[in-house]
């Protein structure tokens, strides 16, 4: 039989998925540790070897194979631009669409100590913006000749004042650096245009990235390495919200996805305000959004986790007898291999995530804020209105894996919508109980149709 | 060539007609206008200046509450680099009717290059505008406003 491999180079796993397209079934899904740091091929094989068993023999033949990859830390970037809450959000923005890990931004003009941080964070590819097109040029062509000057041996994707392009095409090619220039991702003021800096990541990503990571080893046996696992989850997404050739999505959706380091929110949603009469403020919200909670995880993350939340916002979920809560996230902090066995294990880390998923959702929706005037009341809205979302879908080890999704999952509704948080209201509560979505992004890009039905039949609703 | 402001009504005010009409008067001169709209902070004026490289901020207040809005503008122009820039202001500045001398001198002192008292036409604060940039307006090559 003919069939597909998937496989996503994770940063703790490498999973395998083996699909069969014509009648839309997932034959297998096998997993083991991810060996980057040694040799790639180790875990592959031995995840392999394992998806072969899972077969129980079925005679498979692997026509087609595509991959994805967060290994080793991920797509790393660092974003540059001029005001923190213009033209440096709008980079951040289309860098998290793209499915990258931003571990550093910069505003205005970069200082030399500043060039320092950006060496000691070792990102693949600065982002490097500021300037509407035809606004201020200075501030973009300093950072690029500090970054000509300092790092040239990073690769540098330019998306700012398009009426730089000459003098910083110049600088780059002198410095004989790997450069790619693309429209400027706020093109006009307070006009976010972040599909091409996400296209052009993702291919910088495919063409480059991918040789540094040791993943090109791999290519061999997988196919092209297509793009990073987070913009595999967001394309999965998509596809299911808007649905595809012939057949339909589900309208409006969420994605919260928990992890060991951080906990990733999607939202597939215009967010216009629900009522008239709320003004919108701050710059536009992409349709597609991704927002990245490093201080909120399962493990590396979890003290964070309890410094963010604190012992009752934490207390309210974990009901079981041994109440030293900050001890307890920080040994989980310190062995991010750790897997729950006790029953006091699993109920913990159903309380983590559920107090994670709530604070990361509460983050990416919009706020709602009163202001006085001499008319009256008005209302001002900041960010995505996501009350009127259809369906929140979850994903992640302690929800795919963990004892009580449900109770995880419904936390997130019992979030700050006090103070103005506009959460999703009455979502039908979703699980991707054979944790596929990853999976099936990547699968969408060649085969979209399937890839939504395959979706459509494996995700879980849960009452 | 020096033609690029930023234009809004500041602080909770929400007149928007002035505010369109000035866009049209300052475009049709051959400014490049970038209109913020209403209820627009002073931040936003700010960053908008920023961003774009403007060579004038061009606020509007209509409501009475102009005075409290516009407080610190100047100060917080220095603080982003913007120390040339030029800030006018016009509208309905003051609740009720006061004496425009002391209005103009109280907006002048917060640091407002030029000070408009209400039934200003824009082709008053256009002129004074070419003057005080250096231009000609002849050479923006748009339709004369009048
Ligand atoms: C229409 C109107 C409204 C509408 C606005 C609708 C809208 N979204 O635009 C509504 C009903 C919502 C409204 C509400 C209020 N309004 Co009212 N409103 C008016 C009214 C009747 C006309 C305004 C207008 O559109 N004029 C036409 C435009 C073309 O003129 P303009 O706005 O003055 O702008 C021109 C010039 O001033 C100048 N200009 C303006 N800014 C600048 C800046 C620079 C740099 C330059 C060079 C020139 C310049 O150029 C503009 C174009 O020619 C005026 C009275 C009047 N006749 O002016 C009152 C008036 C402005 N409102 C007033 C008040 C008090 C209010 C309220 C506080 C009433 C209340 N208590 O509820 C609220 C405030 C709401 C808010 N949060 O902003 C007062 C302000 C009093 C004061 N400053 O001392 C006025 C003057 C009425 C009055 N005589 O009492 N209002």
């Amino acid at each position: 039989m003919e069939a597909v491999l998937l496989v996503d180079f994770g940063s703790t796993y490498t999973k395998l998925t083996a699909v069969d397209i014509k009648n839309e079934e997932i034959l297998a899904t096998a997993k083991s540790p991810s060996t980057v740091e040694t040799d790639i091929m180790i875990g592959l094989q031995k995840a392999y070897s394992s998806l072969k068993e899972r077969l129980k023999g079925i005679p498979v033949e692997f026509a087609e194979k595509y991959a994805c990859s967060s290994a080793a830390g991920g797509l790393k970037i660092v974003a540059l631009g001029l005001v923190p809450e213009l033209t440096v959000e709008a980079a951040a923005r289309a860098a998290l669409g793209a499915g990258a890990r931003i571990v550093g931004t910069y505003n205005h003009e970069i200082e030399m100590y500043e060039v320092e941080e950006i060496v000691a964070k070792k990102p693949d590819i600065i982002l490097l913006a500021g300037g509407t097109d035809g606004g201020n040029k200075s501030c973009i062509i300093h950072n690029a000749k500090m970054l000509a000057e300092h790092l040239s041996d990073i690769s540098v994707i330019a998306a700012g004042n398009s009426k730089a392009r000459e003098e910083l095409e110049k600088l780059f090619s002198d410095h004989k650096m790997c450069y790619r220039f693309t429209e400027n991702v706020m093109p006009r003021l307070n006009i976010l245009n972040v599909e091409p800096v996400r296209q052009t990541i993702r291919k910088l990503f495919i063409e480059r990235i991918v040789l540094a990571r040791g993943l090109k080893r791999a290519e061999k046996y997988v196919g092209k390495v297509l793009m990073p696992t987070p913009a595999a989850v967001m394309q999965a997404a998509a596809i299911l919200a808007d649905g595809t050739e012939g057949e339909d999505g589900y309208g409006e959706l969420m994605v919260v996805d928990i992890g060991g380091a951080t906990t990733d929110v999607h939202s597939i949603a215009a967010g216009e305000p629900l009522e008239a009469g709320i003004n919108w403020y701050g710059l536009p919200e992409p349709y597609a959004k991704r927002t990245v909670e490093g201080d909120l995880g399962m493990r590396v993350s979890a003290y964070s986790l309890w410094q963010t939340a604190g012992y009752q916002r934490i207390r309210k979920y974990y009901t079981g007898s041994n109440s030293d809560i900050e001890q307890k996230c920080l040994s989980l902090s310190e062995q991010i291999d750790k897997i729950p066995v006790t029953d006091d294990d699993f109920e913990f880390d159903a309380a983590l995530g559920a107090v994670a998923v709530q604070m990361a959702v509460e983050r990416h929706a919009g706020v709602l804020e009163k202001h006085y005037t001499p008319t009256g009341l008005v209302y001002a809205l900041q960010g995505k209105d996501l009350r009127g979302v259809s369906c929140l879908i979850g994903t992640g080890g302690v929800l795919v894996k963990g004892r009580d999704p449900q109770r995880i999952l419904q936390a997130t509704l019992e979030g700050g919508f006090g103070e103005g948080r506009l959460i999703p209201q009455k979502p039908q509560l979703m699980l991707d109980s054979s944790y596929i979505l990853s999976a099936m992004g990547l699968l969408s890009n060649v085969y979209p149709v399937q890839a939504l039905r395959i979706m459509k039949k494996y995700l879980k609703r849960i009452v | 060539m020096r033609n690029t402001i930023v234009l809004g009504v500041i602080g909770s005010d929400c007149h928007a007609v002035g505010n369109k009409i000035l866009d049209y008067a300052f475009s049709s001169a051959g400014f490049k206008v970038i209109n913020i709209g209403v209820l627009s902070s002073q931040e936003d004026f700010i960053n908008a200046a920023v961003e774009t490289d403007a060579d004038a901020i061009l606020v509007s207040s209509l409501y009475g509450h102009g005075e409290i809005d516009c407080r610190g503008f100047r100060e917080k122009c220095e603080e982003e680099g913007l120390s040339e820039i030029l800030l006018y202001v016009g509208g309905n500045l003051v609740v009720g009717k006061q004496e425009w001398k002391t209005v103009e001198n109280l907006y002048k002192k917060m640091g407002f290059n030029r000070v408009y008292p209400p039934g200003t036409t824009p082709v008053a604060a256009i002129t004074d505008l070419a003057r005080d940039l250096k231009i000609d307006l002849s050479k923006l090559g748009k339709v004369k406003v009048s």
